[in-house]
């Protein structure tokens, strides 16, 4: 029998994660120059769905890419039709109805509580639970359900229109939001009692990867990774857009830049969502829900328009450059992803590698909206 | 010392209030719906592949007009019309008679925009979800054989 095979003291191996693996949820590759279980260097190859979405907006009218826009994000396609559709509205000079914009933003926040309550089941079940994915997925469900009976979809919803709504919503979806909200708030609890207050969850997140303030202005990292080290901004206070202004809510900011933090940020995101669609719903005002002076090909003017929203991952923003025609010049997609996970690369140096996959989850990514 | 013990106590009992309630969930009724069994109605707008509408006699409300076929962001729309000689009122008029509607749902996106570009009324969506396949022909759709199916 031969010797087992001696390394060198300095031997560094690589490992390979993904383009297919559990732990990254979707086709993400990982190479990671290991010492042992500790990571020297990381490097994020991505690429793998990328769907030329931005080249599809110039060679689609902007009517015909509406679909496209919940392609990115799945989880909350939503915040990105509304992106798409605040921007053409402003560029074309186009009024909606106040009806039209409630129901935007009640549905837009119901989505995010969607894509936090996957993510929250998702992170969890990285560390090791299992069972909070299925409650999480649990309530989720009833989300999907109200949004399916209004929208027509569950996931790729294409519901907002150039000057208002695809169709209004009924008493139904009204009565069912109501009643959802006490339950996702007993349901809140019920994480922080099962999952917050978890010890072994506690100690492997609190103080793990620390992203600083720094690094998140480095990276234009935006969101809740940045919301989790210390950096107050979101698009609705900051550059406030459709009715936002009109809400009473609070953003959630946490500065021990842990993956703690950023798992905090979400869960009080949460029930800031909650409290945003119970305003919404109370203050729902009624009349039409689309506009009646809506060009039927609609053609922007010369110039450059760029609208940002807040989405469940971060600022989103679209871009585009018009030269008067029915279809864009060029179309730009700033996805907040794309941004948060380049991070990764600086912040996991001299990590051990079950953290380093702690920390993926806690930056929330969604593959196909950063490769677009 | 005096925190070593009381981060062993609260621990446990972390622990201890994760499983009850873990415990408790064991306990509550079953909401998942054993598929294919059991199925779900599909709610009023939900949205399938689209469907011809046929008028009080049968015929496709579709005039040709062809306006689905320039709204569809994925082209997987095409139809065809033919003219055919009918009488109205004693006098012989042209009126132009679908006489082919395919569509291709392997691109569609489901979007709704030949609906909602249709001013006749003539599409609407199917409230069909069971359509898994292996074979790339059965998601090419003869919606006018489909409506003489349906009529028949």
């Amino acid at each position: 029998m031969s010797a087992p095979i001696q390394l060198r003291p300095d031997e560094t191996f690589i490992l390979n994660v993904g383009p297919q693996h559990p732990a990254t949820h979707g086709v993400l590759r990982v190479k990671m120059e290991m010492d042992g279980e500790y990571i020297v260097k990381a490097e994020t190859v991505l690429g793998y769905v990328h769907r030329m979405h931005e080249k599809m907006g110039e060679n689609r009218t902007y009517a015909q890419y509406l679909p496209n826009l919940s392609r990115l994000d799945y989880l909350g396609a939503l915040g990105y039709t509304h992106g798409h559709v605040l921007a053409i509205e402003r560029a074309a000079g186009i009024e909606v109805p106040e009806r039209a914009e409630y129901i935007r933003a009640i549905t837009v926040e119901l989505n995010r509580v969607a894509s936090h309550l996957f993510w929250f089941g998702a992170f969890v079940m990285d560390l090791g639970g299992f069972s909070p994915l299925m409650y999480a997925i649990q309530d989720r469900e009833h989300i999907l359900d109200m949004l399916e009976a209004v929208t027509g979809a569950r996931l790729t919803y294409c519901y907002y229109r150039f000057g208002g709504l695809y169709n209004d919503v009924d008493d139904d979806f009204i009565e069912a939001a109501k009643r959802f909200i006490p339950r996702m708030r007993k349901s809140l609890k019920k994480y922080a009692a099962l999952v917050t207050g978890n010890i072994i969850f506690q100690k492997r997140l609190e103080g793990i990867a620390p992203v600083s303030a720094e690094m998140c202005r480095k990276y234009g990292a935006t969101g809740p990774v940045a919301r989790g080290s210390g950096i107050n901004f979101d698009v609705r206070k900051n550059e406030p857009y459709s009715v936002y202004p009109e809400f009473d809510f609070d953003v959630p900011v946490y500065h021990e830049c842990d993956s703690m933090a950023r798992y905090k940020v979400r869960m009080d995101e949460m029930e800031q969502s909650l409290r945003i669609i119970e305003q919404g719903l109370e203050k729902l005002p009624s009349g039409p829900i689309m506009t009646e002076k809506k060009p039927k090909n609609i053609k922007l003017p010369v110039g450059d328009f760029y609208q940002a929203v807040e989405t469940a991952r971060g600022s989103f923003g679209i871009r585009i450059v018009s030269d008067g025609d029915k279809n864009a010049y060029r179309l730009k997609l700033r996805s907040p992803t794309y941004s948060n996970m380049h991070l990764f690369d600086e912040a996991c140096e001299g990590m051990l590698i079950m953290d380093a996959l702690a920390f993926m989850g806690s930056l929330d990514l969604v593959i196909p909206e950063m490769d677009r | 010392m005096g925190g070593y013990f009381s981060d062993i106590f609260n621990g446990s009992k972390s622990l201890l209030i994760g499983m009850g309630i873990t415990f408790r969930e064991f306990f509550k009724p079953t909401v998942t719906v054993q598929y294919p069994y059991q199925t779900l109605k599909m709610s009023a707008r939900f949205r399938g592949h689209i469907e011809l509408i046929a008028d009080e006699e049968g015929n496709p409300k579709c005039v040709a007009c062809g306006m689905c076929q320039r709204a569809c962001p994925s082209g997987c729309i095409s139809l065809d019309s033919v003219s055919v000689d009918i009488e109205v009122d004693g006098k012989v008029k042209k009126k132009k008679v679908l006489s082919k509607y395919d569509l291709d749902f392997t691109k569609c996106s489901l979007c709704g925009q030949c609906v909602e570009n249709c001013n006749f009324g003539a599409i609407d969506f199917s409230k069909e979800y069971n359509l898994a396949s292996t074979r790339k022909e059965d998601f090419h759709f003869n919606l006018l054989k489909r409506l003489e199916e349906r009529n028949a």
